[in-house]
């Protein structure tokens, strides 16, 4: 699990009227035509019950946020999505995971088909030691997408990420030579280059610095309007300032084994989580009282 | 007391006493410790002066180009020796590194650890790397007898032998390269929708082939030193060029074996030549793998 790392810079959330809300927008209580939705979600680890009975349903081209402390089974959640906890070989879903209505893990579902639809950026930037044009090149020409010129998906997908004026003289390079922020929007790039309709995001800024993270926040209002987005963060700041809905996580224990049980506590409008939520265990969460 | 006094105390005090780093105990550690090592290579040394000494009247031109003579043992040579060993060393990584590569891939990628019969394979693999060189010999003995070779001295013989003496050493390497490949690099490239089989092949096989190669040289290195299996397959002496993997062969470890049995003080010194050479061939080798390693060598 990933440590605690922004939470921990802004321990008091005291003055929460003062951050930007991205509320603005008009939207319904609840996702109508929600792109993805968990329905009775639980996930284990050999014996360990990671993830408890997570309801969630997100929103066609929304920035839902997933909070909560370490250990919560936030991060376990957004990797059901995708199903990239089928690489943990102890692990075992149960429950439902909706994509348009389909449960992706249903037995004829291929889970590689599932990737191209729903990409995912990571916690630290994982660029491939190869050159910028190659790492963008990459998702497309693994997945048989057909190109009609590489080039200009090439242009389109860093143009995409915020990210063409500053490599376009340098596109045969290794895209190890790009500073950690523009790696993680490389990162985005390397993914929005194979069209999908999802993006998952797994604490995209944690490892950069706050100039950093400003634009990648910038480039995910801006990638909303083309795509869904689901991100986990540790930020509860950056929930409140990019999200449209947030859901609030905490952890269980068990009384007899002492291992902790993620579970979904609320979920709402980011607006209303922030400044009204309904849940003692939220309120406390958000205003630094706990996590 | 004034601040400055103060100050002026407590260095004191910082500097008076005597540095326990340096009491009677550490001191004689430390000078056993120096002693170790001083006669790991001291021993190491003398015996690489003694034979170039030793050999150093026989470092002239028959040496790598003549043939083994009984007839003349001013001007015997190690030509058959040599070119066997690269033979063998060629026919060796032919066999033992595709072989190797993919189980190791295998291994790491693909195989589920939880299972008793991958488990059983992982301690094995162990084990084996530290299994006698001769062993191999006879093992290699058997195969060939099982595929109908009536002489077994010949270079397959001898590839088969060495193959499966460096086969495990191979795997290891090549599973630990593989395991330096950061699991980042994988679940970046599986996100994007690339299948287990394209992320091998396209990500982590390529991002591993300098450790692959580092450990591969050093497995061949190994491997052209040894003289044990060699034996055992019945490589001797030999006077012409090997031709093919079914031409007979000898190797530098054994000619020098050969010779140094023999009485004569020319053969002894033919035989501290061909150490040298031998030697050589090994720092070569060497020397290729740290060389992939520097300029390949990625941080991540």
């Amino acid at each position: 699990m990933a440590s605690a790392t922004s939470a921990d810079t802004f321990p008091q959330m005291g003055s929460l009227g003062d951050v930007h809300m991205s509320g603005e927008r008009r939207l319904p209580a609840s996702p109508v035509n929600p792109v993805m939705e968990t329905r009775d979600l639980n996930v284990f680890y050999g014996d360990f019950h990671a993830v408890h009975d997570v309801n969630l349903s997100y929103g066609r081209h929304e920035i839902t946020a997933m909070i909560g402390p370490s250990g919560c089974g936030k991060s376990t959640v957004l990797r059901c999505l995708n199903r990239m906890n089928d690489l943990v070989a102890s692990a075992r879903v149960e429950g439902e995971v909706l994509y348009h209505g389909q449960d992706v893990y249903e037995k004829s579902v291929d889970p590689i088909a599932v990737r191209t639809h729903i990409g995912m950026v990571f916690q630290k930037p994982n660029p491939f030691p190869k050159s910028i044009y190659d790492n963008i090149a990459y998702g497309p020409r693994v997945t048989g997408m057909k190109v009609d010129n590489m080039d200009d998906l090439v242009e389109e997908a860093l143009r995409g990420a915020a990210l063409w004026d500053e490599v376009k003289d340098k596109l045969k390079q290794s895209a190890y030579g790009l500073s950690g922020g523009q790696q993680q929007r490389l990162c985005i790039a390397r993914t929005i280059a194979t069209r999908p309709d999802v993006i998952l995001m797994d604490e995209p800024c944690s490892a950069l610095d706050p100039i950093a993270t400003a634009r990648v926040e910038d480039l995910m209002l801006e990638l909303r309007n083309e795509y869904t987005i689901i991100v986990v963060t540790h930020n509860m700041q950056q929930a409140a300032r990019v999200s449209d809905r947030t859901a609030f996580f905490t952890a269980r224990p068990d009384e007899t084994t002492g291992n902790r049980t993620g579970l979904l506590v609320e979920y709402d409008l980011t607006s209303t989580i922030f400044s009204n939520p309904n849940d003692k265990r939220t309120e406390d969460y958000i205003s630094g009282r706990f996590g | 007391m004034s601040t400055a006094a103060t100050a002026a105390a407590q260095t004191v005090r910082l500097t008076a006493g005597r540095s326990r780093e340096r009491n009677v105990g550490s001191l004689v550690f430390l000078g056993l410790l120096w002693f170790s090592l001083f006669f790991g290579v001291m021993v190491l040394v003398v015996l690489i002066i003694d034979t170039m000494l030793k050999g150093s009247v026989r470092f002239d031109s028959d040496l790598l180009f003549s043939y083994e003579s009984s007839l003349n043992p001013e001007s015997t040579g190690f030509r058959a020796g040599i070119l066997g060993s690269l033979w063998l060393m060629v026919t060796t990584a032919v066999m033992a590194v595709p072989l190797g590569i993919a189980a190791a891939v295998y291994l790491e990628e693909f195989s589920n650890s939880r299972r008793w019969y991958n488990r059983i394979i992982e301690v094995n693999l162990q084990n084996l790397a530290a299994v006698p060189s001769i062993v191999y010999g006879l093992l290699a003995v058997a195969v060939m007898a099982l595929f109908g070779f009536q002489q077994k001295n010949i270079v397959l013989g001898g590839a088969i032998a060495l193959a499966l003496l460096i086969l495990p050493v191979v795997i290891i390497t090549s599973r630990e390269a593989l395991r330096a490949v950061p699991r980042e690099i994988r679940d970046g490239s599986l996100a994007l929708g690339a299948t287990q089989w394209q992320t091998t092949w396209r990500q982590t096989l390529p991002s591993a082939i300098p450790g692959i190669a580092t450990g591969t040289i050093l497995g061949l290195s190994r491997a052209i030193g040894e003289a044990a299996p060699l034996l055992l397959l019945g490589l001797g002496a030999v006077r012409f060029d090997p031709e093919g993997v079914l031409s007979r062969v000898t190797a530098l470890p054994i000619q020098i074996y050969r010779l140094s049995t023999q009485s004569q003080v020319a053969f002894q010194e033919a035989a501290s030549a061909g150490i040298i050479v031998l030697l050589v061939m090994i720092l070569l080798l060497n020397g290729v793998a740290i060389f992939i390693r520097n300029k390949f060598q990625r941080s991540w």
